[in-house]
């Protein structure tokens, strides 16, 4: 029996607008409103909407087809005030029952890293949010760019996670195989799936690689890999960006015709049906324990937490960003901590990132800066601003109490 | 192979980078194999025995020397352009004087004829000559031995004079590039210029970027200014190509938000009284240290007393000073006018005319120290793929396209 347990990750940021040092103290609008609203446009059109319609006639076609879906809490805070149309047609696909909803941070926030309180308090907004949006809430957590370990499923159980996803990275694998579910090191009952990532990235990164050797990919081809985890597996964590189909690859690659027969040619198997993650985790027990230290995530060839804060410039933003957490919350100034929270957005640290850029490498999609430096630059001086805007908070509160 | 080549100046003799970018090349054909004469006009104010040294040093290993018995100064070039345009001078003869020495067209002439002889004297395949001065020379060799002509532009007149060409410069640098089989230009950026500006279609046009060599320096410590002052310099001709002017007013607007920061100009050049006016103007005098023309060790020791190097050039073909700087180990923000951003990117860049960008950025690397010290390391790594023997090689593969369409 193979289950396929389809999950997608549904997320934009908040991009900061070009910022310079003379501003601060007298500036405090810090997005780029303009560009973060023609990317959400772009990628409504070349993805969301079209697979949100292809996905509603798949679940609708064929009983036996689930998915699910995590969002950050920013996503959809940009489609309910930009493109709502766009937040009613995920809302239809959970209407299906067939569905599932993941927890993540709000934010989309590397802060269990740093910050233990600031992170459970991301993961509360975040499920307050998906319950009065979906009417679901969620028993399954993923972590921002699928960071991950022990110390994490061991908090993540302590709030009431039934389950939590991971990347199945060689490094933490070794000779076993992702095709299980497993059990966190230092936790009871939690249960732990893993990202398949060669069968995920043969769809997300390769699918359009004319260089590789098994282009074109066909629905026939990939359905025969996963049939061959029949008899040494029980379930193929299929993880990636939402934005895979359409945006990643552009419908004329021929990703959308690939989705829309997948279902059926794999579902001819009589072994293979799909899953959400809380129903695989009912279905299946755990083969063993799993014991991870240090973090890994779905990022590079590295698979750790180096895409962000692997340089100088990242520590140090990160740190600075952190240092502030009490001040802030204690200025009960709403808007001044959702504006450092958005900063806390693990995009903003991505684009720091030299590991690539010496090599000439792409870096992330809609990366807004043409190099690191710029990205850091733009960062540090609004987190100046932000530091100005507490101190000045402050000072007009002693005014208020003298 | 064997190649004639035609300059103008060579290390230590230089005042600018077309001296360091030859010397580079021409040791990096060496190296490759190509056996090089060079010939250099004499200029009146070297030093004998320095001049001796240097014909010593590099006669016997990779290149052979000529001089032309010539009045030209060792750099000419074309600053006080813009003095001349605005009619800021009173007597503008006068001061195209200043700027290309006595008679400069007749010298070019001269060194011609000179070459002439030379071409007939010498044995060689093919001929190679650096930027306009030299071309007229180039074209005479070529006319008597009937070798190929490859022109290398290191810079056009729209470069040195902010856009306003001195025709007689145009026209001589017009012939030469329509008089060679092949062009080489320093960066896209210049053969943009080339294909715009003279008439060249594109095909005969190709990019050889520069390099620098990466030597391993001693530690910097010794070159700190004794104070807590933060320092920003600026090391070029003090002329209208190299954007000194943008530099001051930068340093104005970063001094009204940093106080504790010097501003070093090291250069000399025609606009160097300007920038002193300027600057007390602006009322930055005491922020702002002109150290006139620096050479050797005073140029290392200048970029490792820096905190940051900016090159805010209007118009650069090339610019290998922000290598220079990087190779030290010092942070560079650089023009996006300008061919070295074509070939670097742990550095910042700017628009030249974006002043609030220019002085922002300058302020965060004085500022934040996780940027200083990413630009640093990056740029040592960064610094050491650069080599002159890949320019060479791309050099070389212009010289054999240029033999094989024979030298006619």
């Amino acid at each position: 029996m193979v289950s396929i347990c389809f999950y997608f990750q549904v997320h934009q940021p908040y991009r900061l607008r070009n910022y310079n040092v003379f501003e601060i103290g007298k500036n405090h609008s810090y997005t780029n409103k303009k560009k973060n609203l023609d990317i959400l446009k772009k990628v409504a059109e070349k993805c969301y909407l079209p697979t949100n319609k292809l996905m509603l006639d798949l679940l609708n076609k064929h009983e036996e087809f689930k998915i699910s879906y995590s969002f950050s809490g920013i996503i959809l805070e940009q489609f309910e005030e930009f493109m709502p149309s766009v937040l009613q047609s995920f809302r239809d696909l959970a209407d299906t029952g067939k569905v599932e909803i993941l927890d993540e941070t709000y934010y989309h926030s590397l802060s269990f890293l740093h910050s233990k309180q600031e992170f459970k308090e991301q993961v509360i907004l975040h499920n307050k949010k998906i319950r009065s949006l979906f009417k679901q809430s969620p028993s399954v957590f993923r972590n921002t760019e699928l960071v991950y370990n022990n110390e994490l499923a061991n908090f993540i159980e302590s709030m009431g996670y039934k389950g939590i996803l991971a990347e199945g990275a060689d490094h933490i694998l070794g000779w076993r195989s992702p095709n299980f579910i497993y059990t966190p090191k230092t936790t009871s009952k939690i249960k732990l799936l893993l990202k398949n990532y060669k069968l995920s990235d043969d769809i997300a990164f390769r699918f359009s690689d004319k260089g590789w050797k098994e282009w074109p990919l066909t629905v026939d081809k990939y359905t025969n890999w996963v049939n061959a985890v029949n008899g040494n597996g029980n379930l193929v964590n299929l993880f990636m960006d939402y934005e895979t189909f359409g945006e990643h690859q552009w419908a004329d690659t021929g990703i959308f015709d690939f989705l829309r027969h997948l279902p059926q040619e794999l579902l001819k198997h009589p072994d293979n049906d799909f899953k959400t993650p809380s129903e695989a985790i009912k279905t299946y027990n755990p083969v063993s324990e799993l014991d991870i230290h240090s973090p890994v995530s779905w990022a590079d060839v590295e698979r750790d937490t180096s895409a962000w804060d692997g340089n100088n410039m990242q520590k140090s933003a990160i740190n600075e960003i952190y240092q502030i957490e009490d001040a802030i919350k204690k200025s009960r100034d709403k808007k001044l901590i959702n504006d450092w929270r958005k900063l806390q957005t693990s995009d903003h640290f991505y684009y720091m990132c030299t590991k690539w850029f010496n090599d000439g490498d792409v870096h992330k999609y809609f990366n807004p800066y043409d190099n690191p430096y710029d990205a850091f630059i733009t960062y540090m001086n609004i987190l100046n601003d932000v530091n100005f805007r507490l101190k000045e908070h402050n000072i007009l509160k002693k005014e208020v109490v003298v | 192979m064997k190649v004639l080549m035609f300059g103008w100046e060579f290390p230590p003799f230089n005042t600018g980078g077309l001296g360091t970018a030859c010397y580079g090349l021409t040791k990096g054909l060496s190296k490759q194999g190509i056996n090089i004469t060079f010939v250099i006009p004499t200029a009146p104010r070297l030093i004998k025995s320095d001049f001796v040294d240097m014909i010593i040093a590099f006669s016997t290993s990779f290149v052979n020397i000529k001089t032309v018995d010539s009045l030209l100064v060792p750099y000419i070039s074309s600053e006080g352009y813009e003095t001349m345009h605005k009619k800021r001078c009173m007597n503008s003869d006068k001061n195209f004087n200043r700027v290309y020495g006595q008679n400069l067209f007749e010298e070019v002439h001269r060194y011609a004829l000179k070459a002439r002889e030379i071409a007939i004297n010498e044995t060689f395949d093919l001929i190679h000559c650096h930027d306009w001065m030299t071309y007229l020379a180039g074209i005479e060799a070529k006319k008597v031995s009937k070798k190929p002509l490859v022109v290398h532009v290191h810079a056009t007149e729209f470069d040195r004079t902010g856009g306003h060409p001195n025709q007689a410069v145009y026209d001589i640098e017009r012939m030469g590039m329509h008089a060679a089989d092949l062009i080489i230009a320093v960066s896209n950026f210049t053969k943009n210029k080339i294909l715009k500006h003279y008439g060249i279609s594109p095909g005969k046009v190709f990019v050889v970027h520069n390099a620098v060599e990466f030597t391993n320096f001693p530690d910097s410590e010794d070159f700190k200014i004794k104070s807590h002052d933060k320092i920003v310099l600026f090391l070029g001709r003090i002329t209208i190509q190299k954007g000194p002017d943008y530099f001051l007013d930068a340093a104005k607007k970063v001094l009204e938000k940093e106080k504790n920061v010097k501003f070093i100009v090291a250069g000399s050049g025609d606009m160097e009284i300007d920038m002193i006016e300027r600057a007390a103007k602006l009322g930055i005098a005491k922020h702002i240290l002109f150290t006139g023309f620096l050479r050797g060790n005073d140029i290392d020791r200048a970029y490792r007393m820096a905190d940051l190097y900016v090159m805010p050039s209007v118009s650069e073909p090339f610019g290998i000073t922000p290598l220079e700087a990087m190779r030290n180990g010092t942070p560079v923000l650089i023009s996006k006018q300008s061919g070295v951003s074509e070939v670097i990117k742990n550095c910042l860049k700017v628009d030249f005319w974006d002043i609030d960008e220019m002085a922002s950025k300058i302020i965060a690397v004085l500022k934040y120290n996780a940027l200083h010290y990413c630009l640093k390391e990056h740029g040592l790594i960064e610094i050491k793929k650069f080599s002159w023997n890949d320019s060479a090689k791309k050099c070389i593969n212009v010289y054999e396209r240029a033999l094989n369409k024979g030298g006619n």
